[in-house]
């Protein structure tokens, strides 16, 4: 078969990103470069406990002081139960949270909000709020909440969830999720040898550059206009709307340029305050999280614990995986089912076997809420996952590697978790197309010298080396649930407005996004004008999450463009006198096919709109996906430990990706490489720190996250493969890069020490313990 | 509200101008509501260099400095670094080899990075990363922003030797 890719022009060249030269040069580009000289500015008073009851609130004083213009607080709001999670509609989210509440259920929770002409103005108002709390228990692990007779962090009646998906808010269960397929118990009684371990996963923060940053205003007409750096800004549309009770149609959002968001930004928790001081002021209202603010207040990653059940026989089968997952989903449950199902869906199939429990549990705690972070339970589970491969492998004596490659799954199979776990709903039955993992774990283990690798007994002295690897797979959108829409119409010199409902959060979306509407139409990528999330203005697209942007929102696209084509073709064979199947669209013209006769798409587009037989050529497009393709991973790594301090230095890291057609080589690699390193650092260092229910660790000063200088050397290997049901070929490549660096890690430490760790980050104190309790 | 008294003298971008300001306005502050907002506000405790901007030729954090702090002195932004028709050989390179994600690190970046052409002549590795250390990204993992100063370096370097 020869590879389709080598034949295109536009995608699968690392053309140059649409956004870079702006961004490069520092122009206006992000929510706070718009922000008018007369806007307001917000501070909110955040709950200092992590559980209490407001008894009584007074903002008189408040709203007295100087510069201040409202305050907001549950007392003059409405009072409306929503989710700020941007999912789906309705959404497999509990329903649990107001605009504010009477209650607070964690450090950093809403109490009121004041907007003034400065920010010191703001600030100094809320000091003058007097609140007057009755502390209630705090709950603050999974067994404290599921403990009998446990505080209710959710006792307010409206909660409830808007599908038919278990919740009991009165013990404190956001969601409950399982699946088995064969006999479980029967694949434990086969095996020759079996595992049964626990693993637990950190909180974490996304830790976008840019904090959470909205702006609102109200236009002449008398709509709100709110700019928000979000990922999903029609989920926002209609989350505002619902938190305020007002139409969809009073709102719109503008998602400018976003200084990163990696799943932060799903969710909506600055926009519905912004538009409400707009309507109650009239003036522009501006919010910015500080980054203490965003530690705290802005949505982390579920800290998950995962028990793995598993058997093997002594020639490489796997006889049973039983997967139960505890998702710690904080004071609120956006996320928190899907979050636990993706613990099971992303990393069950990716290891052939045929009996497979699965549960995943979620609950409420007293402290920060998690959210979409980039992996999205797959992270944590992929932790325990490959740590257990490992730990199989070494009890029937078989190399990691070979146990892998025996085991994963190939093109063509299937595995019974695709059709049993969901988004808030049974799953899809879904086959392999494209799998170029074999091909992964070749490259990567040239790459880190695999064959160099010896058993950690044979090493001594104070610094001793290890090699250890990862399989990873993760999906692309989620099926008949995502949907995303596109225009894309000509102007006089052949350019095109490609108008995509997709958000671009500084991924290179519109880039890519572009070079496939230019492949499909026969043109370059230079040609295209991107416009993305602008809900009065561009198709619908349910946001940027769920590895889905490129799979498909870039088909969606990828059939605007093919809608344009036709009219291009009917106008340029009209033009050239000829019947529409004789001619072709090569080079941004319409010719016969030998080139002899042609008409450009400039004259083309002038013909359409000034000459005869006026139309305008505009073509539209919408796509769900009937899959979700997994690209494939694997991951390497050689480090260095210092026994005697426990410090772990990475010498090196190889992040292979099966993405299918890389549609931007270089855009991929970036992915890869970026979304490593945040993996690396979030294995190695990052972690929240709490006394009683409160971070004390919200700063990059405490919290550390790599820098230039931590950074070792990361090499991204692209594998192509071709996913047919991908636009020219590809599935995602964002999330799944992430996964790696932690199981790596702790079966490197294992290669070079002996000493295996169940918990993360590997800090020099965790990791010490754990060597010196080795037994040689 | 009571007439402000208090002003700040500084060049900025090459041009001598006089700003209102606040004894307690930061530096960022002022150059953002003045319209050099190249500047990015992302944790205003020095941590993360999105505000980097050049005073005196050295790269500082705009986020911890009082904008009196400026009297007198020269600052330079990202304002003043290429243009649409002529980026800087450096932004050329970061635009060419895909370094440029959400970008929002990236000025303070370009800042730090215009410190080091300017203050040193050779550019070991060890000197690179001392002065980069400061600047925060969390989308790129450092790789590419890394090759396309290193191409910038290293030609520099060569044309240093030459001469
Ligand atoms: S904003 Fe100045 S260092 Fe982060
Ligand atoms: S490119 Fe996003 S923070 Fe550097």
């Amino acid at each position: 078969m020869t590879n389709p890719a080598a034949h295109f022009k536009q995608v699968n060249h690392s053309v140059t990103k649409v956004d870079a030269k702006q961004l490069a040069l520092g122009k206006n580009s992000y929510v706070g470069d718009f922000v008018p000289s007369d806007a307001l500015i917000v501070k909110m008073l955040w709950s200092p406990h992590p559980h209490a009851r407001i008894k009584a609130i007074d903002v008189s004083k408040a709203e007295k002081m100087p510069g201040v213009k409202a305050v907001l607080w549950h007392g003059n709001v409405p009072r409306n139960i929503h989710c700020t999670a941007g999912q789906g509609f309705p959404e497999p989210s509990p329903y649990d949270t107001f605009i504010f509440d009477t209650k607070v259920r964690f450090v950093g929770d809403r109490v009121a909000a004041v907007a003034a002409e400065t920010a010191e103005q703001a600030e100094a108002a809320l000091a003058r709020i007097h609140v007057e709390y009755e502390l209630l228990p705090p709950v603050f692990s999974i067994d404290e909440a599921m403990a009998d007779g446990a505080p209710v962090i959710h006792d307010e009646p409206e909660a409830h969830v808007p599908i038919p998906i278990p919740y009991e808010p009165k013990k404190n269960l956001v969601a409950r999720v399982g699946c088995e397929a064969g006999d479980f118990e029967q694949g434990m009684k086969d095996a020759d040898f079996t595992f049964d371990d626990t693993y637990e996963t950190p909180y974490a923060q996304h830790c976008p550059i840019e904090p959470y940053t909205s702006l609102a205003h109200i236009d002449s007409a008398g709509r709100i206009i709110i700019t928000t750096s979000t990922q999903v800004p029609f989920h926002c549309r209609r989350i505002v709307a619902q938190a305020l009770g007002i139409p969809v149609q009073k709102i719109r959002v503008i998602k400018p340029r976003i200084g990163g968001g990696f799943g932060s930004k799903q969710e909506i928790l600055l926009e519905d305050i912004v538009a409400l001081f707009a309507l109650r002021t009239g003036r522009p209202v501006f919010w910015q999280f500080t980054r203490e603010e965003n530690f705290r207040t802005g949505r982390t990653r579920h800290p998950i614990r995962v028990r793995l059940r598993t058997g093997v026989k002594k020639d490489g089968t796997i006889t049973a995986i039983g997967m139960d997952c505890w998702n710690n989903t904080g004071a609120y449950g956006g996320h928190g089912l899907t979050v636990v199902s993706c613990c099971g869906s992303k990393v069950l199939p990716l290891y052939r076997c045929d009996n497979i429990h699965f549960l995943g549990l979620v609950y409420y705690t007293n402290l920060p809420v998690g959210g979409a972070y980039r992996g999205f339970g797959a992270t944590q589970a992929f932790f325990a996952m490959e740590s257990t491969i490992d730990k199989m492998a070494e009890a029937i004596g078989m190399d990691p590697l070979e146990f892998r490659r025996k085991n994963h799954i190939k093109t063509g199979e299937g595995s019974p978790v695709f059709a049993a776990l969901g988004e808030g709903k049974e799953g899809t039955p879904m086959t392999v197309g494209s799998c170029a993992l074999g091909e992964c774990i070749e490259k990567g283990a040239a790459a880190i010298g695999w064959q160099n690798r010896t058993d950690w007994r044979t090493k001594t002295g104070r610094y001793r080396r290890g090699i250890g690897m990862a399989c990873l797979m993760q999906g692309s959108s989620i099926p008949h649930i995502d949907m995303g829409g596109a225009s894309i119409k000509i102007n006089e010199d052949g350019s095109f407005n490609l108008l995509v409902g997709a958000t671009d959060l500084g991924t290179g979306s519109d880039t890519v996004l572009a070079q496939i509407a230019a492949e499909e139409l026969a043109t370059t990528t230079d040609k295209m004008i991107v416009y993305s999330s602008d809900t009065d203005m561009t198709p619908f697209d349910v946001g940027a999450y769920a590895s889905s942007t490129t799979y498909l929102s870039g088909e969606a696209a990828r059939k605007a463009a093919a809608d344009a084509k036709r009219q291009i073709l009917k106008t340029g064979a009209e033009m050239l006198n000829l019947p529409v199947d004789q001619v072709v669209c090569q080079d941004a013209h319409v010719q016969t096919p030998d080139g002899s006769q042609k008409v450009s798409y400039g004259d083309i587009a002038c013909y359409a709109l000034y000459q005869k037989n006026q139309y305008q050529i505009i073509g539209t497009g919408s796509h769900i996906t009937e899959k979700s393709p997994p690209p494939f991973a694997a991951h390497y790594a050689e480090i260095e430990v210092d026994t005697w301090t426990g410090l772990i230095k990475v010498l090196k890291y190889v992040s292979t990706i099966d993405c299918g057609t890389a549609i931007n080589p270089a855009l991929c690699e970036g992915q890869t490489e970026g979304g490593t390193l945040n993996g690396i650092s979030y294995a190695l260092t990052e972690q929240y720190l709490f006394q009683n229910g409160r971070m004390t660790n919200a700063s990059f000063a405490d919290y550390h996250i790599f820098s230039m200088r931590d950074k070792p050397p990361i090499q991204a290997i692209l594998v192509p493969s071709y996913e047919d049901t991908g636009p020219f070929g590809a599935k995602s490549v964002s999330e799944i890069c992430i996964n790696g660096p932690a199981p790596v890690f702790a079966n490197a430490l294992y290669n070079a020490t002996g000493a295996r760790l169940y918990e993360f980050p590997f800090t020099p104190e965790r990791v010490l313990k754990a060597i010196q309790a080795v037994k040689r | 509200m009571k007439k402000n008294p208090h002003t700040v003298t500084f060049t900025i971008n090459g041009e001598l101008k006089t700003f209102l300001t606040e004894p307690d306005e930061k530096l960022l502050a002022l150059l953002r509501r003045e319209g050099y907002q190249g500047a990015k506000y992302g944790c205003g405790q020095g941590t993360c260099g999105s505000c980097t901007v050049l005073m005196d030729g050295r790269a500082v954090y705009s986020c911890l400095l009082y904008a009196m702090q400026a009297e007198g002195r020269e600052i330079r932004t990202i304002e003043s670094i290429g243009t649409h028709d002529q980026p800087s050989e450096f932004q050329q390179e970061l635009i060419a080899g895909g370094a440029v994600q959400c970008g929002y690190c990236i000025p303070g970046m370009i800042m730090s990075a215009t410190a080091l052409m300017e203050n040193e002549t050779t550019f070991d590795d060890e000197t690179v990363r001392e002065y980069m250390d400061g600047n925060l990204c969390r989308c790129t993992g450092y790789e590419k922003i890394w090759t396309a100063l290193r191409r910038v370096l290293d030609r520099q370097e060569a044309a240093g030797k030459k001469k």
